[in-house]
């Protein structure tokens, strides 16, 4: 009789590898090495899967212990956000400084702040704007009391200033624009304030705002700021608080937001009614944005021979994802 | 075909033998090709005439109406018999550098050096001045090329004055955009728009004012927010000042836990048991006496906060005041004694 000698095929020394897998990896193994794609595909499959089950048991286990414990449990550990992790900044406003609370007291906004000007804010853009660009100014305008919306024909903004100043605006605003999308603002503080230059984002206007209330009313909001800790900070929402009227209209029920958050300011406008003492339901109205700070400048608006006092400069700026400037 | 006699003799004498074969016309214009910038021979018309309209020329720019002229040194732009600068042995320009306008001038003396053909001239900054050096160096150059270099200086000037003029007006500077920065900020804007949680912060803030009575009487609820916040408070002092007591007595005493409620019992008590209950009553007076003073200077302490209003610090103070009606029992007893 023949021997039948049972060599190992291809297939049979596939299957005894995969046995054989199993059990020993040279332990330089990594799963890239696999030139199979579908086999590769499996063994990441189970590996995934090995790795979940492991974490659903330690999470069992530890709530075991949660409740073993009781109350002598030690405290939920916080999970890590990027708040939670920003590197402290050196400029961080004390509420208690006396020196920042000197600086802000003789500062450009003191006349202000100090109740001796009221806000009036003319609105430009650049030149020949669009439909677009256009409809958020006069939405600008209806949000902030006392704002002028006029129409720029190709004069230098260096002309028009004094010109602002002597009809006594404390501030003027102009949109930028490109490809027929609203995407900068200068607003520059009148008598001879700061100019601070904004990116602008992720305009909304009021038409495309879903479950929006009627239009803004005349009455004079109120206004919040959020989240601004450091000195470029306060200075920032000093620019914005100076915009508004001193005593809001309880009777509006209106009131503009400026968040800050990971150095974007967001803007918002609603309406809120209190139900009771815990509840208070917000409608938005009016148009919304985003701001970045691109730039602040000392004195009125001159690109060219202007002091900044602030400029973004993405790569020392942008490199820490903890590290934020407003 | 006209042919100068130079050229046939040239053509003859020296091309013949490579060319053999070949029809006329070729011949002669190999002989130009090679010969026009060596030799002086070529005249500017049979340049003209090859480069003008039969051949090519590489300055030349032909449009459906009319051709131009790319060369440097032309006066007028246009490709013609008269403004080619290559066909004119005697030629002039006015070409500007940085602001300064030179004349250039050509004569066909000096056509064998081209390193040196062109004879340039600076003119003033003045205008008038200009022109009469324009004038004095062109004296007795045709009138064409003198009154175009004139015009053309003119031109030269006006453009000059309005660069100057426009540096001073408004002048827009691109900024360019990186699509990679681009994208990456919009993500991290929404992402910031997620952790920012505004509608929250906004209720947050909204209900803070309130709290604080920013809005004064507008909105009538408010007694219930005080109420309620009056109601936590007098826990939190109660827990406090229990808190506070306990930790006194056991600095002072460890074995004495006795609160203020029972005491009257014990007073009761201690009517029977004069002696050894003097001394108890003392310190427990005294204890008393502290726990008082503590909690008074607690009320006064949270009522200057001003978290609560008027209202809320009378509730403190009618409290306060039930503890002293049970020390008034004992006060005067307390006084002689403690004090």
């Amino acid at each position: 009789e023949k021997e039948v000698k049972t060599r190992p095929g291809r297939w049979t020394g596939g299957q005894a590898d995969s046995s054989s897998q199993g059990a020993a990896f040279p332990p330089t193994f990594s799963l890239s090495e696999v030139k199979n794609k579908q086999r590769r595909h499996l063994m990441f499959m189970k590996l995934k899967q090995e790795k979940r089950k492991q974490k659903m048991q330690l999470k069992k286990k530890r709530r075991k212990e949660r409740e073993a414990l009781g109350d002598k449990a030690p405290p939920k550990e916080v999970p890590k956000t990027i708040e939670n992790q920003r590197v402290y900044d050196e400029t961080t406003v004390d509420p208690e400084d006396e020196e920042v609370a000197f600086d802000e007291g003789t500062d450009e906004f003191s006349a202000y702040f100090n109740r001796l000007t009221n806000p009036k804010v003319l609105i430009t853009t650049s030149d020949r704007p669009r439909g677009r660009t256009v409809r958020f100014c006069e939405q600008l305008a209806t949000v902030i009391p006392d704002a002028h919306v006029y129409y720029r024909r190709g004069l230098a903004l260096k002309r028009i200033i004094p010109q602002c100043v002597a009809r006594g605006f404390t501030y003027l605003m102009v949109i930028n624009e490109d490809r027929k999308v609203p995407n900068g603002m200068v607003l520059c503080h009148l008598p001879d304030g700061p100019t601070a230059h904004f990116k602008v984002s992720s305009v909304r206007l009021r038409k495309e705002m879903k479950r929006r209330g009627k239009d803004p009313t005349m009455h004079s909001p109120e206004v919040i700021l959020n989240n601004f800790s450091t000195r470029l900070g306060h200075t920032i929402g000093r620019l914005f608080a100076a915009l508004f009227p001193h005593d809001p209209q309880f009777v509006g029920r209106q009131v503009a937001t400026f968040h800050n958050q990971r150095d974007f300011v967001f803007f918002r406008f609603h309406r809120y009614i209190f139900k009771n003492e815990k509840k208070v339901g917000i409608q938005e109205l009016g148009p919304r944005f985003t701001l970045k700070l691109r730039s602040l400048q000392k004195g009125t608006f001159d690109s060219k021979f202007g002091e900044y006092e602030w400029v973004l400069k993405r790569h020392e700026m942008d490199a820490c994802r903890r590290k934020f400037q407003l | 075909m006209r042919f100068t006699p130079q050229v046939l003799i040239f053509g003859a004498r020296c091309h013949v033998h490579l060319l053999s074969g070949t029809c006329f016309q070729q011949l002669i214009l190999v002989c130009v090709c090679v010969c026009v910038c060596v030799c002086v021979c070529v005249s500017p018309q049979v340049i003209w005439d090859i480069i003008g309209n039969k051949q090519f020329c590489s300055f030349k720019v032909k449009t459906k109406s009319q051709n131009f002229c790319r060369n440097e040194f032309n006066l007028t732009g246009l490709c013609n018999r008269s403004a080619c600068p290559l066909a004119n042995s005697q030629y002039a320009t006015i070409r500007e550098e940085k602001g300064q306008c030179f004349l250039y001038m050509k004569v066909i003396e000096r056509a064998a050096f081209p390193a040196k053909m062109w004879e340039k001239v600076k003119l003033s900054k003045n205008y008038e001045k200009a022109l009469e050096q324009i004038d004095e160096n062109l004296i007795y150059w045709p009138r064409f090329i003198r009154h175009k270099c004139k015009q053309r200086f003119t031109k030269i000037t006006q453009y000059l004055i309005r660069m100057r003029k426009l540096v001073l007006k408004r002048q827009r500077k691109l900024v360019p955009l990186s699509r990679k920065v681009e994208r990456r900020e919009k993500r991290k804007e929404e992402k910031a728009l997620i952790a920012a949680q505004l509608d929250n912060a906004i209720e947050k803030e909204l209900l803070e004012r309130l709290k604080q009575g920013t809005y004064g009487d507008i909105y009538n609820f408010p007694v219930h927010a005080f109420d309620k916040a009056l109601e936590q408070q007098d826990e939190e002092s109660e827990s406090e000042s229990e808190a506070e007591e306990e930790e006194e007595e056991d600095d002072e005493d460890v074995g004495r836990r006795e609160f203020v409620a029972e005491d009257e019992v014990e007073e009761s008590d201690l009517s029977d048991f004069e002696e050894s209950s003097e001394e108890e009553e003392e310190e427990e007076e005294e204890m008393e006496v502290e726990t008082k003073a503590k909690a008074k200077a607690k009320a006064k302490a949270s009522g200057s906060k001003g978290k609560s209003p008027a209202g809320g610090s009378a509730a403190r103070r009618k409290r306060a005041y039930v503890e002293i009606e049970y020390e008034q029992e004992t006060q005067p007893a307390a006084k002689s004694t403690a004090t």
